[in-house]
């Protein structure tokens, strides 16, 4: 059950930010940052269903975050999760097309080894 | 203007990083104020996020996921996850500052770990993709 949760986890965060991130670039970098270009900004991105996509796979991994933490220890549910850092790596270089050398690499492991400490 | 890019994407990192930690710290201050949420009602759910601390937690975190979808705009995501990385850092300070938790040397290890990473990251350029669509 608990790997089933971080399964989910690991899986409805790294296709919700790739959703993010499509979109994101589609729709251009934010430049203006006044209240009123930030609404209209807002009322684009709110049609668009990747968005919307995004933000329901985040609640996802909310949830089974919540759930996770019902049955298992904080100490294995943070280490577990910080896989994320490699799977969203891994998504950048073979579908975003991001040109990921071996600084990201090696930074995106250290970051994920890091977090496992930091749980102990 | 590779110089403004690179301090606007700083600026955000300070603000996602600052509200994921502050939000989850109010969160979870708020939430221990109150008995057990697992297999509660959602009007259980409702009362504990009507808590003025978890309110205010939940609204950081608002802040926090419209700051990062902002700089994805502009920025790589194989940037952004593990350069924001470093709040695990400040999240596990803040432990050691205000909840009295003893900070180990496997921690300090796996934070030095995290700062490296970012570090390594931070120094890699912040756009690798030609943009889709014209400035908003």
């Amino acid at each position: 059950m608990s790997w089933l949760m971080v399964a989910i986890i690991v899986a409805a965060t790294t296709l919700g930010d790739y959703l993010q991130t499509v979109s994101m670039k589609r729709h251009g970098e934010i430049r203006d940052f006044r209240p009123g270009a930030l609404g209209r900004a807002g009322a684009a991105l709110g049609r668009n269903w990747m968005i919307l996509g995004s933000i329901f796979l985040m609640a996802v991994s909310f949830f089974a975050f919540l759930t996770l933490l019902s049955i298992a220890d904080l100490s294995f549910a943070v280490p577990a999760t910080a896989l994320i850092a490699v799977t969203e790596t891994m998504v950048s270089r073979w579908f975003l097309n991001e040109r990921v050398n071996w600084k990201r690499w090696v930074g995106a492991g250290l970051v994920t080894c890091g977090v496992a400490l930091l749980s102990l | 203007m590779r110089e403004r890019l690179r301090l606007k994407t700083w600026v955000f990192v300070a603000i996602v990083v600052l509200a994921n930690v502050l939000g989850n710290f109010f969160m979870s201050w708020g939430v221990r104020r109150h008995s057990t949420l697992v297999g509660g009602s959602a009007v259980e759910y409702l009362r504990v996020m009507a808590d003025p601390r978890v309110a205010f937690g939940i609204s950081l975190l608002i802040v926090w996921l419209l700051s990062r979808m902002a700089m994805l705009s502009w920025a790589d995501l194989s940037y952004v996850a593990p350069v924001t990385a470093i709040g695990y850092v400040l999240n596990a300070l803040m432990g050691r500052a205000f909840l009295g938790e003893r900070v180990s040397g496997a921690r300090w290890a796996g934070t030095l770990l995290i700062v490296a990473g970012v570090a390594l990251v931070g120094s890699t350029s912040i756009r690798t993709t030609v943009p889709e669509a014209g400035p908003e």
